[in-house]
């Protein structure tokens, strides 16, 4: 398992350095220049522009500055936000928690809603439970999560008034309450997410668990005389989660993205939400920060699913 | 077995089978209903969709108005029909680019052996693990005005989003058709269709390419849904086309304030973009079933 893990940690570099490479070149040939302002301001010469871009090396080759600018995020200079100006990884440490935090969550969620439903409806193909579960994944991953986030505001904030649909970040309650407001406001970004994720997961989960579930070993274990629910759960959904989990790794940039929508529309003060008011404002230094550190996650998170697939199919980690 | 009295045509067995799949068959109509509503709706409905009327501002349904009007007083049926132009035209176009791009991808990875394929799939994986959408809100916030100045505003944005969308959707079919030719390449037709000193890129085109399209236009067909969603998600995010081109994301994104008010801005193009997501993710099961010969229904 040692050596897995290493071996899963050297790969994981060079698609960080490719992502970065990727993101560097979007920068670098996209029209326009970080120094327009100044261009446009009447009141600096032209001389102290072409030094501020000596000085900043605006002027070097493409490497060079990919290599400088690759390094120093590396070393944790992130430069400095135009707009609030604060350091930009103060900005990302303090929002990246509650995004964390809201991501992990709904992934728990749709666990919850995908394992029983998904598994349930394999042992019972084409029964009621299964087309009606089918129904309901469908219309659940055809919902995009915009509008299951409006749909969510309209009929429990103004209709029944029951969540607040406004995210706050300074409440006041100490001790329980202030995790009961917590909870409540919370609640909402967590279900659009975690349902959308849901129905998707529960399709994966259904026929990866009919896959296995026909397989000899599954007979054996049954004819052992095996109870059917030691069966299922020992025998079939842990052999049937292993492509599961390759599949919700490849999902991952989608889940990311369904995380800045949420955050965007319950006005949720994470990351995804600082990305859009920072291209709102222009605050170049920021927005590729953050769009680093989402592809920072989407690789962690990649390595997590290989290591768990290593956990869940020895195989794999021996070879 | 014996021989089958009457032959019939690929096509016609594949409409067989589809047609056995209700839902997908629903999605179908449904999915022809939406299109024809936005193709000749206008012509119907001929009200312009930038009539400012302040007396007649946030509406709901009536007759005068049946979908009711915005906070401009502005008609919200022609201004969805206008725009479900927009957003399913450009769920077709990225889809396209997605098919073209993924095609070419994987049939050159299929075909060569060695680290022309390792590359590409180097590649492909490499846009797997991006994350799109900060990509995507990346690229047009960098792109916009270039385009904007070089070509309009309005054939701008289009250009931009379906190319980046499109740029982002690729990599599936690549994977899918670079498989298929994996298969194939190794079969007897194909061998013989070699022996027989047909060029590589006759066996391509004549004999690898039309096996290997089921699997891709069940992934094209998926694509134009997930497009329609990804141009949707960036309207709504205030970054995707202007006021004046109301996609129905776009209308959304102007909605989202009102909705204690006039719900019914809101949920008329949410419902839309949900029905046309719907039918074509049921079009795309029904076509996987219909599609794969193998399958015995």
């Amino acid at each position: 398992m040692g050596r897995y893990v290493l071996r899963r940690l050297l790969i994981a570099i060079p698609s960080l350095i490719g992502i970065s490479m990727v993101l560097f070149a979007v920068l670098a040939f996209a029209p326009g220049d970080p120094f327009e302002e100044l261009a446009t301001n009447p009141n600096v010469p032209a001389e102290v522009r072409a030094n501020l871009r000596t000085q900043f090396g605006l002027d070097d080759p493409v490497a060079v500055r990919y290599v400088r600018w690759f390094t120093s995020m590396m070393a944790g200079d992130w430069g400095f936000s135009f707009v609030s100006r604060v350091d930009v990884d103060q900005l990302i440490l303090q929002r990246l928690p509650v995004t964390l935090v809201v991501i992990g969550l709904s992934q728990v969620l749709a666990l919850l809603i995908a394992l029983p439903i998904g598994v349930y409806a394999a042992t019972r193909p084409y029964s009621l439970f299964d087309q009606i579960a089918n129904t309901f994944a469908f219309i659940g991953f055809s919902l995009p999560t915009f509008f299951t986030g409006i749909l969510f505001i309209l009929v429990f904030s103004i209709h029944l008034d029951w969540l607040p649909f406004v995210f706050r970040s300074d409440i006041a309650e100490t001790g329980w309450r202030w995790w009961w407001e917590e909870g409540k406001q919370s609640l909402m970004p967590i279900a659009v997410l975690g349902l959308f994720q849901g129905a998707s997961w529960t399709r994966f989960i259904r026929s990866a668990v009919l896959d296995v579930i026909r397989l000899d070993y599954v007979t054996t274990a049954r004819s052992k005389g095996l109870d059917e629910s030691a069966v299922i759960v020992k025998h079939v959904v842990r052999n049937a989660l292993t492509p599961v989990v390759t599949l919700v790794a490849l999902q991952l940039p989608a889940i990311f993205g369904g995380a800045i929508v949420t955050e965007q529309i319950f006005r949720v003060p994470g990351i995804g939400s600082l990305l859009i008011s920072s291209i709102l404002a222009n605050d170049t230094p920021v927005i590729m920060a953050v769009t680093f550190v989402f592809s920072c996650l989407v690789i962690l998170f990649n390595l997590l699913a290989d290591l768990l697939y290593g956990w869940l199919d020895p195989r794999v980690s021996y070879r | 077995m014996p021989r089958a009295t009457a032959r019939i045509s690929l096509g016609a067995e594949a409409w067989r089978r589809f047609r056995r799949h209700r839902l997908a068959l629903a999605g179908a109509l449904i999915l022809a209903l939406v299109m024809l509503a936005v193709a000749l709706g206008p012509l119907v409905w001929p009200v312009p969709i930038n009539d400012i009327d302040f007396a007649a501002k946030l509406q709901s349904a009536s007759w005068h108005h049946p979908f009711g009007t915005d906070d401009l007083g502005q008609d919200l049926l022609a201004r969805m029909l206008y725009g479900g132009r927009i957003s399913i035209a450009v769920g077709l176009a990225a889809m396209l680019i997605a098919v073209v791009v993924g095609t070419i991808v994987g049939a050159v990875s299929g075909m060569s052996r060695g680290a022309v394929d390792a590359a590409l799939m180097w590649l492909t994986d490499l846009f797997l693990s991006l994350p799109q959408l900060p990509l995507l809100l990346l690229i047009i916030y960098l792109f916009r005005d270039a385009l904007k100045a070089l070509v309009g505003t309005e054939a701008g944005m289009f250009i931009l989003i379906v190319a980046v969308i499109g740029g982002f959707r690729w990599m599936p079919v690549a994977r899918l058709v670079r498989a298929q030719f994996l298969s194939l390449r190794e079969k007897e037709f194909v061998e013989a269709a070699r022996a027989l000193g047909a060029t590589p890129l006759r066996q391509v085109v004549r004999h690898i390419l039309p096996n290997s399209l089921g699997p891709v236009i069940v992934a094209g067909t998926i694509d134009v849904a997930a497009a329609i969603i990804a141009e949707s998600t960036l309207s709504f995010l205030g970054l995707g086309f202007p006021p004046d081109i109301p996609t129905w994301g776009r209308l959304l994104y102007d909605a989202k304030d009102y909705l204690d008010i006039a719900p019914h801005w809101a949920l008329f193009p949410g419902a839309a973009i949900f029905l046309t997501v719907l039918s074509i993710n049921y079009i795309g099961d029904g076509l996987r079933d219909a599609l794969d010969p193998r399958k015995v229904m």
